[in-house]
């Protein structure tokens, strides 16, 4: 099997695993990294969602292979040194999750977009965060932190 | 306040005993017996006396709560430690909550989640609390030589009224524990409450929002292997052959086994066993009724005129009622098949040794779960520990324990500690579903418009009794007949949050509407007046609180100004079940053709509200499941093969679908009843009423976006 160097919380990583397996199993099987979640397999709940150079991906549908070692993946567990992200502070004040399983995935979706758009408009965190699945319905109170710590990037 | 993952009782015992010389109160809050708090005092016995939860104050003042506390969601692991702090007089942010392991045999009661949990448990957790407290307080005035009666606590100290002298919990703590529990204490008056009611936050956001792996599928153990399953793809079939060379060949792969109608492939990591599975060729034949979503339909159609049908309840002479009636309004509404689809799919570890069995992951039952592997393996009970992790939702899911039964079952095939993953197609193939149902509805109105009979006639699978024969308009009608008749199918069905009131409630609050618009009156008059109906003639046994329903309706009616707001179509309904009363007002406006669901206007009456913000949560989460399975849930079946597979094909609402939400809450003291399921009921009727309102159309039929007249609209398109 061939060996990959990943660039992760900035550590650099190196397995050893079928070019095939998506990330996502990359990192909770090997790397114990279990903070991404499997939701659907398909890339249409966004419970995977990590940053790949500060843009959205789903794990779950990416082969290890696609990704350069130059590359910078962040995870939920690397967002923050101490859990202190403004979304992460956000999600904690607005008392956000309910089962919590889709939370880092809507996290990491919400980062992406404040990287690339820190003061967005309420129409552009919709249109971001409609592609997140929360099955407990927690969507007005992770509306409201995203809102929420854009004030406070 | 913080929290600690996962420990057994012996280490949470010897960690508090090591801290030294604390007060620790063992108590049980889900056994079927309320037996009084122990002041535990001999470590070594500790494990004996067969307490699940414990409450220890250190002498550092730091104060431990330690129990089993199943979650999945519902914010018990916030509210229930809340309500042992309240009574405790505690500092809350001197509270850890400790998630204990179920090391302990005494879990007899079914942990059903949210609405079962807090009425449960409301009185013992109470008393543990108040039990410390009296112990402190006694320890306190024994030092200063005072009466107890002389001495109050706040925020974690003793104090002494008329001096104002003070003691911090911690330095009383060791004192505390020579004393001889009461008989019988006194618990607090709840206007003194500082912590229940408040809105606190749930324990467990940090570890969630840093990805900490609370959940049964975050665990992993060195030397585990990872299984998947090969279920039949459609109910009603078996295996026939299997060919699992090539998936035997593929790599990572250690094992293809069969058992039962399973085959199960074992490998060394999720990726190897999910390709390798793809290759197995396997045939299945036919083993019973093979049903498609439109033999349901003819199913349906003949049951409802069948003559086999139980009469749940049957008052005065509903025939000779219909015969005299000026009106009769004939309506039936039907849903279809839903899955649970937690996002977190069902798994289970499982480790079956010679010496013991080892379960770990997300159970509602973890009791039930216990009794059945035993039997199933034939291994003492006393031998096997079940351990619950954080549930990723469960929506009654995980109240069935298949998934349990396979992973041990298939750790002691293969003799080795197994991880057993389903992956979304699974979950969403696999069957407890809450099942298709149809109902039909007559009611008979007298010349003046008044309700003098009312049928209910309820087509139901699997389930036993699809009506609720006690729910409201019963009592208020003098003639009236419920009925239920039972299709059993090999479709596999179970709960599903809110069970049966789910959709009966929208059939129900949906039909009264319709009578309501022929008799010509205002919907919430209407329901007013049919009230006041069971309250002065009451006609055979009334099941609900009338006082208490009609004070959520007549406070929706004033919080959403019913009626009073021009361009704004409102749609009205009220439910009880689950032991709450939930009135909701939809509001619809139109944009250009699009009827938009705007806002959902909720008043709960669910006792005393522990923690405002868990319960406001509660309510709108249960709203927003209500308001998106009405629109869009739908599993329909060919040749016994549910049709949708996953997300791309079963749609789950998302966020730019959702109403705003306005969540009140009656506050009238009385015990806690819990609020998982009760606001799902009322939604789809709320939501129904309006869009006729505002079209109307009158939607009879789940998902609305099938309707033949205006589900392209609500589509969007
Ligand atoms: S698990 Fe990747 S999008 Fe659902
Ligand atoms: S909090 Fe449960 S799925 Fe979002």
């Amino acid at each position: 099997m061939p060996v990959f160097t990943l660039h992760i919380n900035n550590k650099e990583q190196q397995v050893n695993v079928a070019a095939d397996t998506p990330l996502l199993w990359v990192l909770r099987d090997h790397l114990g990294l279990v903070g991404t979640k499997f939701g659907c397999g398909i890339a249409e709940c966004g419970a995977c969602t990590v940053l790949l150079d500060g843009k959205a991906i789903r794990t779950c549908v990416y082969p290890v292979s696609k990704i350069k070692a130059t590359q910078k993946i962040t995870t939920i567990e690397g967002l923050s040194e101490n859990g202190n992200h403004p979304l992460q502070l956000a999600w904690d004040e607005v008392d956000v999750p309910q089962c919590g399983y889709c939370q880092a995935g809507q996290i990491m979706t919400a980062a992406a977009l404040l990287i690339n758009n820190p003061k967005p408009t309420d129409e552009e965190i919709l249109d971001t965060m409609h592609d997140n699945i929360c099955r407990c319905g927690a969507y007005h109170r992770i509306r409201e932190a995203v809102k929420l710590a854009s004030t406070k990037m | 306040m913080t929290t600690s993952y996962k420990a057994s009782r012996r280490n949470f015992l010897k960690k508090v005993s090591l801290s030294g010389g604390g007060l620790i109160v063992g108590f049980n809050w889900f056994t079927a017996a309320a037996e009084k708090p122990v002041v535990i005092t001999n470590m070594s016995i500790a494990g004996e006396l067969g307490f699940n939860s414990y409450l220890s104050i250190a002498v550092d003042g730091t104060i431990t709560i330690f129990s089993p506390n199943p979650e999945l969601g519902q914010n018990i692991m916030t509210s229930f430690p809340m309500i042992v702090a309240e009574e405790l007089d505690a500092d809350w942010t001197k509270v850890k909550v400790m998630q204990a392991a179920l090391d302990t045999k005494k879990y007899d009661r079914q942990l059903t989640g949210g609405s079962g949990a807090i009425p449960h448990s409301w009185k013992r957790l109470r008393v543990a609390g108040a039990t410390a407290r009296y112990l402190l307080i006694a320890a306190a005035a024994n030092r200063w030589n005072v009466t107890a009666a002389e001495c109050n606590t706040n925020n974690g100290q003793v104090i002494h009224t008329a001096t104002g002298k003070k003691l911090g919990y911690g330095e009383l703590a060791a004192e505390a524990a020579t004393i001889a529990v009461p008989a019988d204490v006194p618990l607090k008056n709840r206007k003194d409450f500082t912590i229940i009611g408040t809105a606190v936050k749930n324990v467990e956001n940090k570890k969630i929002i840093t990805g900490k792996g609370l959940f049964g599928l975050d665990f992993y153990r060195e030397g585990m292997v990872f299984a998947m399953i090969q279920r039949p793809p459609a109910f009603g079939t078996k295996i026939q052959t299997v060919d699992d060379a090539a998936a035997k060949a593929s790599p990572g792969i250690i094992d293809v086994v069969r058992f039962k109608n399973n085959v199960a492939v074992v490998g060394t990591s999720t990726w190897e066993i999910m390709k390798a599975r793809k290759l197995l060729k396997v045939t299945y034949e036919k083993d019973g009724n093979i049903e498609s979503t439109e033999d349901h339909d003819t199913i349906f159609a003949t049951l409802l005129n069948s003559d086999k049908a139980v009469v749940r309840r049957k008052d005065g002479d509903v025939e000779a009622a219909f015969k005299t009636a000026a009106k009769i309004i004939t309506s039936e509404y039907q849903c279809p098949f839903i899955p649970h689809n937690p996002l977190e799919p069902m798994n289970f570890f499982a480790d079956v040794r010679t010496d013991g069995v080892e379960l770990i992951g997300p159970t509602q039952t973890p009791g039930s779960a216990r009794q059945a592997v035993s039997k199933l393996l034939n291994i003492p009970e006393d031998k096997i520990t079940v351990d619950i992790t954080r549930l990723g939702g469960g929506f009654g899911r995980r109240l069935k324990f298949d998934y349990v039964l396979e992973a041990a079952e298939l750790s002691s095939i293969i003799k080795k500690p197994v991880k057993l993953i389903w992956i979304r197609e699974d979950d969403m193939m696999g069957g407890s579903y809450r099942p298709a149902v149809r109902y039909r509805f007559q009611a008979a109105l007298d010349a003046q418009g008044n309700l003098i009979g009312y049928k209910l006639r309820g087509v139901g699978m699997n389930q036993n009794n699809s009506t609720r024969e006690d729910n409201f308009p019963s009592g208020a009608v003098d003639n009236l007949l419920i009925e239920s008749v039972e299709h059993i199918s090999p479709i596999t069905t179970g709960a599903w949050r809110a069970p049966v009131t789910n959709f009966l409630g929208f059939a129900e609050q949906s039909f009264i509407d319709e009578v309501a618009m022929a008799a010509g009156k205002d919907p919430i008059q209407f329901r007013l007046e049919l009230l006041e109906k069971a309250k002065t003639k009451p006609v055979g046994a009334i099941k609900y609180s009338i006082d208490r329903m009609e004070a959520v309706i007549k406070m929706a009616a004033e919080k959403s100004e019913w009626g009073k707001k021009p361009g704004v179509a409102q749609g009205f309904s009220i439910y009880f079940s689950h032991a709450s009363y939930v009135a909701q007002v939809c509001e619809v406006e139109m944009e250009g053709k699009f009827p938009k669901v705007k806002k959902i206007i909720a008043v709960s009456d669910c006792g005393e509200v522990v923690n405002i913000s868990g319960a406001k949560q509660q309510v709108m989460g249960g709203i927003v499941d209500g308001f998106g399975t009405a629109m869009f849930g739908k599993l329909s079946f060919k040749n016994g093969a549910p049709e949708q597979k996953n997300f791309d094909e079963y749609r789950l609402i998302r966020m730019k679908e959702i109403p705003e939400i306005e969540p009140y809450f009656v506050n009238n003291g009385i015990d806690p009843t819990g609020l998982g399921e009760p606001a799902l009921p009322p939604t789809g009727g709320a939501v129904a009423n309006a869009l006729f309102k505002a079209t109307g159309t009158r939607l009879r039929n789940q998902p609305f976006i099938d309707d033949a007249t205006i589900g392209k609209q609500l589509r969007g398109y």
